[in-house]
């Protein structure tokens, strides 16, 4: 395994004035699954278009595998894209679009005959060699984008938002099928998507990203346990944002003073100084509990329900407490809409659940 | 040098956009930018005999020009038959692209293949056919004294400006169908149906909501047929005699046998000027009549 | 959408039938064996067609056209799917301006373009013939080319050519494997309208050849004998029944593949 397989150094991209990436650093490791994930406009694309080699950038250097590919055209660069549209050439069938990129690996006619059986195989597309783009299901489409890049053996395929066309079902099925292809292949992917449950439930590790910057980048697990910021914390799940100001340290945690609420002592993980005065608690709705009756949770608060939504797996409570101005969102799996009749409630929080934010 | 240029040209969508362009451009820039520049200089000449040309600049011919009444009133005539071919085509082919954009539903393509179809002909033969039928020997005076219904030759039919205005009508009408056609096509028709249901009737949805996103068509069609037919040759020449003559074919003459160059380019460059004019006040009116649209 | 309105359908094709009826006198009459042009027609013939192997006036003008038409069309197609890809594909700087030096041609009176190439030519001291005449047609079908050629690159789907780089192809080789078959309908549907409207030209044609008569200017010196009317109508007849067909080549190859709604034919608007 190479640590450092593909290093991004200190990328910008501008067109004009816009900062579409803006001085990014990181690296990518071999045979990982990797998310570039954020709002549109955040950047992603064009990162991943710069590592196709579609955009050069305005200053810093791209290192594959130890060997510096800025100035490369796309054409020379051992990586391969799935577009978001697939971009199947509607003139030719699957499996001339399939051969199409060998031609210039110097591979002999029965090489090339078993490669193509071989990728066809490996997407599930036997059978389909002389069927024509326009005779395809979205699905297969991406199949065929997907054999027609990986049957060139690149060391990175490039995936840009390739599920965001297919309908929830057939999404949800690719996932699983992608995540077990690239293991199998060992391939790194670098995977680019606006869908945060996509990217978190696929990859090895996520680069959360917004207006040209990388916001946060770690394992999908610690992305949504330690959001390093506001912004992360919001894009991804769903969260309750609390003012706070900070009063003294403890060592590694510190003592915050939660707008109508009172002092507590919360884990400090983002080392934020006592001097920082405002600060932001975030609690997730499913860490919080919802009951008939009063809990010794650390904090518990009467409140009455103003609106439900029921998600059949689980309801969320719309919550109005007499403490917190702000409507509270909690969500459970024990209780649904028909659990209180009268809207009376008590919700809990276990501090250990609130994570403590920098406010911007 | 060149490592540098390549990353340049690789890096920049201008500088590959500009060496697509070029052929199109050193095209436009040679056969006619330098060559009108050429005919703009030939205005500031002077025809001294037959062959011979003095070239020190004078602006006598411009003033020549303007003090000619019949230049003047060809120039006027030209414009004003225009103005009258542009409207009266305008005003009749909107129904039909209408029609099509609105009640076609099925092979809209093959109703605008076929609209279109006879703008392919030759304009000389379109015009032509026009001859035939108006002609003092033309089908309908032929046929009409064969019947016995006259006597003589309707002659008001040929050699007029109705003629020449009746067969330009008939010759841009494709420049007027497409445009408009295109405008109307693009409305959505929910607008039109969103008006019906706030409470207004036919003909004010057509004034309030088709009228005014059909704009951009209409003034596209004004333009391209009236910039063009200002300089007709062909249909005068071929319809108009002397009451339908139009300035083009005094350009002609001066290129031809009155042989006087200058003159013809001052003659021509008026009419380039005309269009400008014509050009810029359209699309300055475009301008403020579309800033609410778009 | 509305149902019916019987009103617009009978304007519809009344106004179809004042295009079509005046271009269809020319056929009409050049199977009629008299002198005059009239209702009812006398009698049947095909003289006038006959006639037409034997002018030999004829075919050198007809053999004029089709060298005209060939390197006019074939040049300005290809000046034009360059600068069409242009603007289809990039956004730049200076990109109105081009695109309006472009069309000029296309815009203004085509007298102005003669008396210009005209003028030029003759100080330059050249002699005027089917040289002087070729340039003003590629200038002049450049425009409409362009026009065509836009219509077509324009839905196109350029993430195919970038698909193409990423495949391991060069620039050449995109061009030659994905974009030229793609765009392949366009660029002959181009050469076949710029073809015809060379062919057709006729102002252009009236100033710049001398000596050497296109067919438009063959059938203009005709036009003006009464007596050899019925031989004009028959030339004209064949040129009108030629034109279509190959226009409706153009217009069908044109939108093969295309969606069924581009309805532009090739002439676009810009706004």
């Amino acid at each position: 395994m190479n640590d450092s397989f593909i290093q991004i150094n200190e990328i910008s991209k501008h067109f004009g004035q816009v900062k579409a990436v803006d001085n990014v650093s990181f690296e990518i490791k071999e045979g990982e699954f990797f998310s570039l994930l954020g709002p549109s406009g955040c950047g992603k694309t064009t990162l991943l278009r710069l590592l196709a080699g579609f955009e050069y950038p305005t200053s810093g250097n791209l290192l594959l595998d130890g060997s510096d590919i800025t100035a490369l055209p796309p054409d020379k660069r051992p990586t391969n894209m799935v577009f978001q549209n697939y971009a199947i050439f509607p003139h030719i069938n699957v499996e001339k679009n399939v051969q199409f990129g060998l031609r210039k690996l110097g591979l002999t006619n029965d090489e090339i005959i078993k490669r193509v059986k071989d990728v066809l195989s490996l997407v599930k597309l036997e059978g389909y060699e002389e069927r024509y783009s326009s005779q395809l299901s979205g699905g297969q489409r991406q199949r065929v984008a997907l054999a027609r890049a990986l049957v060139r053996q690149p060391k990175v395929l490039l995936l840009d938002e390739p599920l965001g066309a297919l309908d929830k079902k057939l999404r949800d099925e690719m996932q699983l099928e992608l995540r077990t292809l690239q293991k199998e292949i060992g391939i790194t992917f670098v995977f680019v998507t606006h869908d945060q449950q996509e990217a978190i439930s696929m990859s090895d590790r996520v680069a959360v990203m917004s207006e040209g910057k990388i916001q946060q980048m770690s394992s999908p697990n610690e992305l949504y346990k330690n959001p390093q910021n506001i912004f992360v914390s919001d894009f991804i799940g769903e969260t309750n944002f609390l003012k706070a100001k900070t009063d003294s340290k403890d060592g590694e945690y510190i003592i915050v003073n939660i707008e109508d609420l009172g002092s507590f002592k919360i884990k400090n993980n983002l080392n934020i100084s006592e001097n920082a005065s405002d600060v932001i608690c975030s609690v997730r709705p499913e860490t919080m509990m919802i009951d008939k009756e009063k809990s010794d949770w650390d904090i518990c608060l009467e409140g009455k329900i103003k609106q439900t939504s029921y998600l059949g797996e689980m309801t969320k409570f719309y919550v109005e407490t007499k403490e917190i101005e702000k409507i509270i969102t909690v969500s459970s799996q024990y209780f649904d809409n028909q659990s209180f009749q009268d809207g009376k409630c008590f919700i809990s929080i276990n501090l250990n659940d609130i994570s403590l934010l920098n406010k911007k | 040098m060149l490592q540098v240029w390549k990353s340049f040209y690789a890096r920049s969508d201008p500088a590959k956009a500009y060496s697509l362009l070029s052929p199109a451009l050193i095209l436009v820039t040679l056969a006619m930018l330098i060559p009108l520049g050429l005919m703009l200089s030939f205005s500031f000449f002077t025809q001294t005999s037959f062959t011979e040309i003095d070239y020190s600049f004078t602006i006598t011919r411009y003033i020549d020009f303007f003090q000619s009444n019949l230049l003047v009133s060809l120039l006027i005539k030209s414009v004003k038959i225009s103005f009258i071919v542009t409207f009266v085509t305008l005003l009749t082919a909107y129904p039909v692209c209408y029609y099509i954009a609105f009640y076609v539903k099925k092979n809209k393509m093959l109703w605008l293949v076929l609209l279109t179809l006879p703008f392919w002909t030759s304009y000389l033969l379109r015009v032509f056919s026009w001859k035939i039928i108006l002609g003092t020997k033309g089908v309908i005076n032929s046929s009409l004294i064969n019947a016995g219904l006259l006597s003589e030759p309707l002659t008001f039919l040929m050699y007029s400006e109705t003629a020449v205005i009746i067969t330009l009508t008939h010759a841009w009408a494709a420049f007027a169908l497409l445009p408009l056609y295109v405008s109307l096509d693009k409305i959505d028709f929910s607008l039109i149906e969103a008006a019906r249901d706030l409470g207004l009737s036919r003909l004010e949805t057509f004034w309030k909501i088709t009228l005014p996103l059909s704009l951009p068509g209409i003034i596209g069609a004004i333009l391209i047929i009236f910039i063009p037919t200002v300089g007709d040759y062909v249909t005068p020449a071929l319809l108009g005699g002397t009451d339908g003559r139009m300035l083009s074919n005094m350009i002609q003459a001066y290129f031809g046998k009155v042989n006087n160059l200058p003159l013809g380019a001052a003659s021509a460059t008026i009419m380039l000027i005309t269009v400008a004019i014509v050009t810029m006040i359209v699309s300055y009116t475009t301008k403020k009549l579309t800033q609410r649209i778009s | 959408m509305e149902q019916k309105n019987n009103t617009l359908l009978i304007y519809t094709l009344l106004y179809f039938a004042f295009l079509y009826i005046p271009v269809l006198f020319l056929p009409i009459f050049s199977f009629n064996d008299a002198n005059y042009m009239s209702f009812p027609l006398s009698g049947f013939t095909t003289e006038h067609y006959e006639e037409m192997w034997e002018k030999t006036n004829l075919h050198k003008a007809l053999w004029a056209s089709i060298k005209v038409g060939i390197v006019a069309s074939v040049v300005s197609t290809t000046i034009a799917l360059f600068a069409a890809k242009a603007f289809a594909r990039y956004k730049f700087r200076g990109q109105n301006i081009s695109y309006g030096a472009i069309m000029i041609p296309f815009l203004i009176p085509e007298i102005i373009l003669a008396v210009a190439i005209l003028v030029i030519w003759l100080s330059l001291g050249f002699k005027l013939g089917l040289v002087p005449v070729t340039l003003g047609h590629i200038l002049f079908c450049t425009p409409f080319a362009m026009l065509i050629l836009i219509a077509r690159i324009e839905g196109f789907d350029f993430s195919l050519e970038e698909a193409s780089r990423d495949l391991g192809e060069n620039a050449w080789g995109t061009f030659y494997r994905v974009s030229l078959p793609l765009y392949l309908p366009g660029i002959i549907a181009s050469l076949l309208l710029s073809f015809i409207i060379s062919f057709d030209e006729f102002v252009l044609a009236f100033f710049l050849t001398g000596s050497d008569a296109t067919l438009p200017m063959y059938m203009w010196a005709q036009m003006r004998f009464i007596q050899k009317l019925p031989h004009v109508l028959a030339l004209g007849a064949v040129i009108i029944v030629f034109t279509t067909f190959i226009v409706l080549l153009a217009f069908w190859l044109r939108n093969l593949g295309q969606g069924k709604d581009k309805a532009e034919f090739g002439i676009k608007i810009h706004e």
